[in-house]
């Protein structure tokens, strides 16, 4: 199993680990409502090391990436960042992505954990006969986000005195390269997988330590906490983003998880392209819905989803009860009739109907500032 | 290696029991480590007869749910509302605050004593 760079680090705070896409990784420090909490409220600290990163540069990255993904790349301006997928041939997803424009022929593809050696190595055979340079780099990358509304304050305390405006004014889903205070390069990145504002910081593996002491540091007195994968799932499902292997596998598309838009099928070709159109155009045998548990008890994922007369219409994917909002939340697949806000349906917990509704995704959306 | 209150007996499953009467049940620190936060508490109704090793109710957490098991047999003469009510005092006080249910206990399961259990935990 692979070990992140911070791996010594969490075991001195005391880390509850677990494996996660062959990581070993911090499950929980303290506790998984505290640490959710405090990403709600003032800021988190997460080593996201596992995750991959695949560059590709030359004078042709974008045509590359445009054949090989189903978002468009060259429509992407430089420092800017877009979420996207690759996908089989068939259509079905292969992972969700995010793709950071660098510099004109310079991207940073960021793929999940479990993934990322399939995704390089599907990039590196979609990029044959492109004048391109595909480099993976995830086991030689550490990355460390924070998040939450006290995050922007800490991280413009990480970086040198005259980068702090340029992080100040990173606009969502941008990036910029940045020197930390002891000198150490690293790309700052305003994005995140939990609903709050925040930011993504990589640095190489050798970096990681200093700076993950440094953000511990910096962010004490605005309440940060480190938070482990417990209260990252928690906060993405509140904040209703799918998760690879839950919400999204090779059995979907991304019009059924409701990201149909992600597909940018005036491309004129792309891998999937063929099949993606046709699902386009074709009514969905199943749509992926938000559920709110009117009881206590939550769902799993994994169960079913039943009408109130106990017909099965669906599974649950993801679920919790939602430390935000304080009762359970799911997002599940079901079948268009019974997807309608409002449906009152019911998931089979462990023998006993619970009653949930749909609802409108996500169940948090943070206040703009 | 964690130490464990002298004065209770333990079950396999992480259930603690003292030798008040009626004997008081609840899970170890170790169960309750093991969860995560405790969310929601399903535990035996008042009145109910349990057996010693078999499921009571579940424990749920942030991250998962496990079975309730009872470490003695017996009735079910109290449970602890205030637990139901809040369950984080299970995390926070799992051999006090944190008790689950009373027994009028007619039969004792196999229970080990607290260094049985630790070495078990290990």
């Amino acid at each position: 199993m692979n070990e992140t760079p911070l791996d010594a680090e969490h075991r001195a705070l005391g880390a509850a680990m677990t494996e996660f896409g062959g990581w070993l990784m911090p499950l929980r420090y303290t506790s998984d409502l505290a640490e959710h909490r405090a990403v709600r409220e003032a800021a988190g600290l997460f080593d996201l090391s596992h995750m991959g990163e695949i560059h590709l540069e030359g004078p042709a990255a974008a045509a590359a990436l445009d054949h090989a993904l189903v978002g468009s790349a060259a429509g992407i301006a430089v420092g800017r960042a877009k979420y996207s997928m690759i996908c089989a041939p068939d259509g079905s997803v292969l992972d969700d992505l995010i793709v950071y424009r660098l510099a004109d022929q310079h991207f940073l593809v960021v793929a999940n954990a479990g993934n990322a050696p399939l995704v390089a190595r599907e990039l590196v055979a979609r990029a044959e006969g492109f004048d391109v340079v595909v480099t993976d780099r995830s086991a030689q990358t550490a990355l460390i986000a924070v998040q939450g509304p006290a995050a922007e304050g800490i991280v413009t305390a990480l970086v040198a005195k005259a980068d702090a405006d340029a992080v100040r004014a990173l606009r969502y889903y941008a990036s910029v390269q940045v020197t930390l205070h002891d000198g150490a390069p690293a790309l700052v990145a305003r994005t995140g997988y939990t609903g709050e504002d925040g930011f993504e910081l990589f640095v190489a593996n050798d970096d990681a330590v200093a700076l993950w002491r440094a953000a511990l540091a910096a962010g004490e007195e605005h309440g940060l906490v480190p938070a482990g994968l417990a209260a990252r799932d928690s906060l993405r499902l509140e904040a209703g983003m799918p998760l690879y292997g839950h919400e999204l596998d090779t059995t979907t598309t991304p019009y059924e998880a409701g990201l149909g838009r992600v597909v940018r099928l005036e491309k004129p070709e792309f891998v999937g392209r063929e099949a993606l159109a046709a699902r386009a155009a074709a009514a969905p045998e199943r749509v992926l819905v938000g559920l709110r548990g009117e009881g206590r008890r939550s769902a799993r994922a994994g169960y079913d989803v039943v009408t109130p007369d106990g017909t099965r219409v669906g599974t649950v994917t993801s679920a919790a009860p939602s430390p935000t909002l304080g009762h359970p939340v799911a997002m599940a697949y079901v079948t268009p009739e019974a997807s309608a806000e409002g449906t009152a349906l019911a998931v089979d917990v462990r023998g006993r109907q619970e009653p949930f509704t749909v609802t409108a995704l996500p169940f948090y959306r943070r206040q703009q500032a | 290696m964690a130490s464990y209150p002298e004065h209770l007996q333990y079950s396999r499953e992480h259930e603690w029991v003292d030798a008040s009467s009626p004997a008081v049940v609840g899970v170890t620190s170790l169960a309750a480590d093991a969860l995560g936060d405790v969310v929601y508490l399903e535990l035996p109704e008042v009145g109910a007869e349990v057996t010693a090793g078999t499921v009571v109710g579940e424990i749920e957490s942030t991250k998962s749910v496990s079975e309730l098991f009872s470490p003695v047999t017996g009735t079910v003469v109290e449970v602890n509302q205030a637990a139901i009510d809040d369950p984080a005092v299970v995390n926070a006080d799992p051999f006090g605050e944190g008790w689950l249910f009373k027994v009028e206990v007619t039969a004792l399961g196999e229970l080990l004593d607290a260094k049985e259990y630790a070495d078990l935990a290990e």
